[in-house]
């Protein structure tokens, strides 16, 4: 399975691009991280992905086939959305939610069935979270909502989830969590593409990066040839460093300090 | 909500109407001595030689068309109530507020004054709820604002500027005969239904329901939003679309009965999903029920309390408000 993003571009008046010429690939069982400021397209990039939003230039190709030419029923049968952490209008019960997991797999007025509810119980239960299946989702902590949504999307039966900053909203050990979850799956051959705003996550995961720059400029490719301090001061604006620290045994990202502000306070 | 114990309730709620249908049957200033009704069947099916004509045209040409066009008014408002507020993602929506009992008040309203048939008048009814639906979602799309609120108030713009509309036809209606037509059918009443309402809105009535029962899964995922309905494969103008023309066609059929019946499409949803949950294959079945229980409670009430028949939105607003009130501050507990 491999997804190939070609020349990509996306506008949403038609005459400013938001980003252009993004090329990068996504295989089975690899994680990509896209890192990048506030409002730089990170999120409209993994929604033309998935066909939610449609590029105004290039080409995503999903195994060869243009994605332009496949439905969004055959799309949702191979690419899975984690969707930032959602309360939704209405409560529904953790099980009713993610058997909705199979909605491309069922038929229009098709509605799931007990085997169907058996497969959501199963997605929970490797979750580790079966216990949630009858609560309101509006009665479970945002931890719980993450694992709830990567639960649906395991119902969906997808090979590549897009998820969009999974680690929001959380607390430290939840990320954790949810970076273990990442990593699990990623090694039972998901292909996986996170956004996210902490630049040490791509070291943890040791992913492949996707980087816009504050310039507008695109960067991909391995954590270890792509992340440099300088590019960490491209993307954030500020100092940031990449070293190595003995005590925990890897490379790690943090600020050596808070940065002079210009406010006059 | 286990599958077990929905269907003891959708079952103890259709006993229920079941019930209320022959207590109803009963009432009346006739005669108000269920015996008398019991007669009439058995008379009707040959057990019995004692049942009197009188009553039995009663039953049969008065009270029943009357009873079974309620039971479907309050059957079709409260559905087409849960369905607009499932894909419009928002508890706070229904018939009234979206502009369309307006809409299809205005067109109604027309073809009164035109001297219209009962068949152009629901047609019109249709066509004028439709084109507010259409208005109430276009002003959010215009005003690039989704946000669930922008809805309510859009349909407030519609509403307001379609009762003006409505005012308008009304001052330049004739006094004597269309003005009171008018008037009276705006206020909601059942008093003037024959046997042909039913046969005018029951078709609509049926192939509405069942379609929405079938797409009743679908609506759940549309009520997550379109980002996630769109990344579950979903078409959602297609769903949404038939869902809204469902929905759109049994308010302005039922409006075009018995004229405008505020509260129901709001609150009887929200009982709904206080006694279901909020998964749409079991909240779509519990809301027909229910809208029909209670409209028949509250037509029978309005032909039964007073010598004068009261009109039904004086009688669900007395209802419905209150309740609405109630469930609001039940949910402002439950957050807490």
């Amino acid at each position: 399975m491999q997804i190939k993003v070609e020349q990509v571009g996306f506008s949403y008046d038609g005459l400013n691009e938001i980003f252009s010429n993004i090329n990068l690939s996504i295989d089975s069982g690899e994680i990509i991280s896209i890192l990048g400021p506030n409002g730089i397209g990170k999120t409209t990039l993994l929604s033309c992905l998935a066909k939610i939003r449609i590029p105004t230039s290039g080409k995503i190709l999903i195994n060869g086939q243009d994605i332009m030419t496949m439905g969004h029923r055959d799309i949702a049968r191979i690419i899975g959305y984690v969707p930032q952490t959602i309360f939704p209008s209405f409560d529904y019960d953790v099980l009713d939610y993610v058997v909705t997991g199979l909605a491309p797999w069922l038929g229009i007025f098709e509605k799931p069935k007990e085997e169907h509810y058996r497969l959501a119980e199963d997605s929970l239960q490797k979750m580790g979270i079966e216990y949630l299946k009858r609560k309101p989702y509006s009665k479970i902590s945002s931890g719980e909502l993450q694992q709830v949504s990567i639960a649906r999307v395991i119902t969906q039966k997808v090979q590549i989830v897009l998820m969009d900053e999974p680690t929001a909203h959380l607390d430290y050990g939840n990320q954790l969590k949810v970076l273990g979850i990442i990593k699990e799956m990623s090694e039972q051959g998901y292909g996986i593409v996170l956004t996210t705003h902490n630049p040490d996550q791509v070291l943890l995961l040791k992913s492949k990066v996707a980087v816009f720059d504050r310039e507008g400029q695109f960067h991909f490719g391995n954590w270890d040839e792509v992340l440099t301090d300088d590019l960490l001061k491209a993307i954030y604006g500020v100092n940031i460093q990449i070293c190595d620290v003995e005590k925990v045994q890897r490379r790690v990202c943090i600020a050596p300090k808070i940065p002079k502000t210009i406010t006059r306070m | 909500m286990n599958n077990s114990r929905y269907r003891q309730q959708l079952m103890l709620l259709s006993i229920l109407l079941f019930i209320s249908f022959f207590v109803s049957l009963s009432l009346g200033r006739y005669s108000n001595n269920p015996i008398d009704v019991l007669n009439v069947f058995l008379s009707k099916v040959g057990f019995s030689r004692t049942g009197d004509s009188v009553m039995e045209s009663i039953i049969f040409y008065v009270r029943m068309p009357r009873i079974v066009v309620s039971i479907l008014v309050g059957a079709m408002l409260s559905l087409s109530g849960a369905v607009y507020q499932g894909v419009f993602k928002n508890p706070l929506i229904s018939p009234d507020l979206l502009g369309v009992s307006s809409g299809a008040s205005v067109g109604a309203a027309l073809a009164i004054m035109l001297g219209a048939s009962l068949a152009q008048r629901q047609l019109m009814a249709f066509i004028g709820g439709l084109f507010a639906v259409y208005l109430s979602t276009s002003i959010p799309k215009l005003f690039k604002n989704r946000n669930n609120m922008m809805l309510v108030l859009s349909g407030i713009i519609v509403s307001g500027f379609l009762c003006s509309i409505l005012a308008i036809m009304k001052f330049i209606a004739e006094e004597q005969t269309e003005l009171a037509s008018i008037v009276f059918w705006q206020m909601g009443s059942m008093a003037k239904v024959l046997g042909r309402e039913i046969i005018a809105i029951s078709p609509v009535f049926v192939v509405c329901t069942i379609i929405l029962l079938l797409l009743s899964w679908r609506i759940n995922i549309l009520s997550f939003g379109d980002l996630e309905a769109k990344s579950l494969g979903i078409n959602i103008n297609q769903i949404r679309g038939i869902v809204i023309i469902c929905a759109s066609l049994l308010t302005a059929s039922a409006v075009s009965v018995s004229g405008t019946i505020g509260w129901v499409g709001l609150v009887i949803p929200h009982l709904g999903r206080i006694l279901v949950g909020t998964d749409h294959t079991k909240l779509i079945p519990t809301t027909v029920v229910m809208g029909a229980l209670f409209m028949l409670v509250i037509d029978t009430l309005a032909r039964t309390i007073s010598n004068v028949e009261i009109p039904l939105s004086i009688l669900t607003g007395f209802v419905g408000a209150p309740l609405f009130a109630y469930l609001l501050y039940r949910q402002r507990t439950l957050a807490e």
